[in-house]
């Protein structure tokens, strides 16, 4: 690719990431797993607070988070190394490997979610629906994390043109799997307020966003890491990346602005679930968390400082994703929140959710798979992230 | 033809016309007048049919149903008196655990003014749609609607317990079965009755006030197609704006 470039990298002052970085990260995935085993011991039906009416909750949220974030870092590295010239090709390769563990974290929390995962292997292979989006969603994304390993494999054996080739086909495979997530949501009619041809393209747009945001994020801990310097080409990359994220919060701020308006303008249910964002029991969540941290004050945040603080776009970004966790969770609860039998004597208005330990566990380990994923990119591809070649 | 030969012609203006022409056009233009007027008094003072014609929005024409047996079930709301019996058939005879239920009777209430409400019970149960969202959404078709007889079922060694069809089901008809590690649902109790050659569901032989009436929809000699297509019968479904086209219907007569 075209931006071979050779500037001169400082040299660290320490080549080897933390190992005590280390340790955490694969305590957390014990503590994770742990939790995990405790739920299928008891049973999901008492270890989460799922229920009959609210099938899905946090976790869902959370594995559409992380493979979100993967879509917009495999969407992003692919523009970069496809096409150069937008400064964020310094970023690429690491943004490849990022993109893996991302959705290797997103596969930790849905693997640990679903009742049977192990009937799931051959299960989608020997019984496969082709009317189904979770279907297209789990192989699309399957295809997508063999050919970004591959592409890996590529970069680091330095075949590039045939790397290139990779990125794109992964990118493509990613945004289908990811509007296949939207979709498997949106085609849903039980649940009005997910509803609609809209949700798959929202989706898009959050993983470039949340894709723009964990590229700054990760290589700003990885100088951190590191303890080096970072190069004008990679912050400049950077700042691409933080102008992504300005025009994504402005975007994504007006698609949330118009999916209100037209649920306002619906009947009953929709301007129930809408309220119950709007000012009902999700109202702090969306409000302070998805609206007011994840969208509106990075976005001002990177506007006011012009890109030109390294500390300030990286605060802009760990937001972005904060908001994104959110957003993921209040989209999820507030769909379901509704009771199909509303308006029956008993039935309340908004059905309770609140996640269990087991949960927050679980998303622990995904964490925990995304921090050790980060750390062993750190520790064994450091010189690849480092060049801009590919 | 020239234009002087114009001039030779008769006049075809109203004023040659004869009187006998003139009764008969004004004859025919009653006539016509009257068969559409009349026919749209008469669409106005039909009442009864006129639900039914709404009715046959949720219930398909006679011979046009894609199975046969094409079972259904028809519940006559306001005969259910929630005394709860196939509610307990239903557990009995399905093993269903008491966090579960594959069949229930809601409640609701309509204001009858100075405080005063009549209470009406519905029971629900899985509507074995036509167009079954649960079945599309299923990623290892682990449930799927049966082909002779239209009932969904569920094949429990395939469910990966993924819920996208309690999340998909308009109806709130599916549970987890924690002990069988799959989705559960009502299947007109084909496993346990029906294919053993007992033709009622047990909730409708449980049921005292003959509120379920379960049967072969394709047959018109059948009590459950007698009763939705009855003209004087007002027939409606639950949830019909999901296009789910269910396969329970509610009537009060």
């Amino acid at each position: 690719m075209k931006g071979n470039n050779t500037t001169t990298m400082p040299t660290s002052s320490v080549t080897v990431p933390g190992n005590k970085l280390m340790w955490l990260s694969l305590f957390l995935i014990f503590i994770g797993v742990a939790g995990a085993v405790y739920a299928q011991v008891i049973g999901h039906h008492h270890a989460f607070a799922n229920t009959r009416e609210m099938p899905w909750g946090m976790l869902i949220g959370v594995y559409a988070y992380f493979a979100i974030v993967s879509t917009g870092l495999c969407l992003l590295a692919a523009f970069s190394h496809a096409f150069g010239g937008n400064q964020m090709a310094p970023l690429a390769n690491r943004m490849v490997w990022l993109s893996i563990i991302t959705l290797l974290g997103a596969f930790t929390v849905i693997g640990l979610e679903i009742e049977n995962v192990w009937r799931m292997p051959l299960g989608v292979i020997l019984h496969p629906n082709v009317t189904s989006n979770i279907w297209w969603m789990g192989t699309l994304y399957g295809i997508a994390v063999g050919v970004m390993f591959l592409e890996l494999l590529l970069i680091l054996t330095k075949r590039y043109s045939i790397a290139i080739i990779l990125g794109v086909v992964a990118a493509i495979t990613e945004a289908l799997a990811n509007s296949n997530l939207g979709s498997v949501f949106a085609s849903l009619q039980a649940k009005p307020f997910w509803y609609g041809s809209q949700l798959p393209i929202f989706f898009l747009s959050c993983a470039v966003l949340s894709g723009a945001a964990a590229i700054v994020m990760f290589t700003h801990f990885s100088h951190l890491l590191q303890r080096r310097q970072m190069a004008t080409d990679t912050f400049q990359g950077l700042q691409t990346a933080g102008k992504v994220m300005v025009l994504m919060t402005f975007l994504v701020t007006l698609a949330t602005v118009w999916k209100f308006i037209n649920a306002y303008a619906s009947n009953d249910e929709m301007i129930m679930a809408a309220d119950s964002l709007f000012k009902g029991p999700l109202a702090i969540n969306f409000w302070v968390f998805e609206i007011g941290l994840g969208l509106v004050l990075p976005g001002l945040l990177l506007a006011i400082t012009r890109l030109k603080s390294i500390s300030v776009m990286t605060a802009a970004a760990i937001m972005v994703l904060v908001g994104q966790f959110f957003s993921r969770f209040n989209l999820v609860v507030s769909g379901q929140i509704i009771p199909s039998d509303y308006g029956f004597v008993g039935v309340p208005q908004y059905l309770p959710y609140t996640p269990t330990v087991s949960e927050y566990l679980i998303v622990v380990a995904g964490l925990g798979v995304v921090g050790f994923g980060f750390l062993i990119g750190e520790r064994f591809f450091d010189e690849t992230f480092r060049t801009s070649a590919h | 033809m020239k234009i002087d030969d114009l001039e030779k012609m008769e006049s075809e203006d109203v004023s040659s016309l004869s009187s006998v022409e003139r009764r008969n056009f004004l004859k025919i233009g009653f006539a016509v007048t009257g068969m559409y007027l009349g026919g749209s008094v008469l669409s106005l003072v039909s009442v009864k049919n006129a639900h039914g014609a709404s009715a046959s929005g949720v219930v398909p024409e006679l011979g046009k149903y894609p199975y046969n047996p094409h079972y259904s079930m028809v519940l006559r709301e306001k005969l259910c008196i929630d005394c709860e019996r196939c509610k307990d058939a239903c557990v009995k005879t399905n093993n269903v655990p008491s966090y579960g239920f594959r069949t229930t009777i809601l409640e609701k209430r309509h204001s009858l003014g100075e405080d005063k409400y009549e209470t009406i019970f519905v029971p629900v149960l899985c509507n074995h749609c036509n167009r079954p969202p649960c079945v599309r959404v299923c990623p290892t078709t682990a449930t799927w609607k049966d082909e002779k007889t239209g009932i969904v079922v569920m094949e429990p060694s395939r469910c990966i317990g993924c819920k996208t069809c309690m999340a998909a089901c308009p109806y709130n008809a599916r549970y987890f079965k924690e002990e069988a590690r799959t989705v559960d649902k009502c299947d007109f109790c084909f496993q346990s009755r029906l294919s053993k050659g007992v033709m009622t569901p047990a909730c409708v032989e449980a049921c005292p006030a003959d509120v379920r009436v379960f049967g072969n929809l394709a047959d018109p000699a059948s009590r459950v197609s007698q009763l939705v297509h009855s003209p004087e019968t007002m027939v409606w479904v639950l949830r019909p704006e999901t296009g789910a086209i269910p396969n329970v219907f509610y009537i009060n007569s």
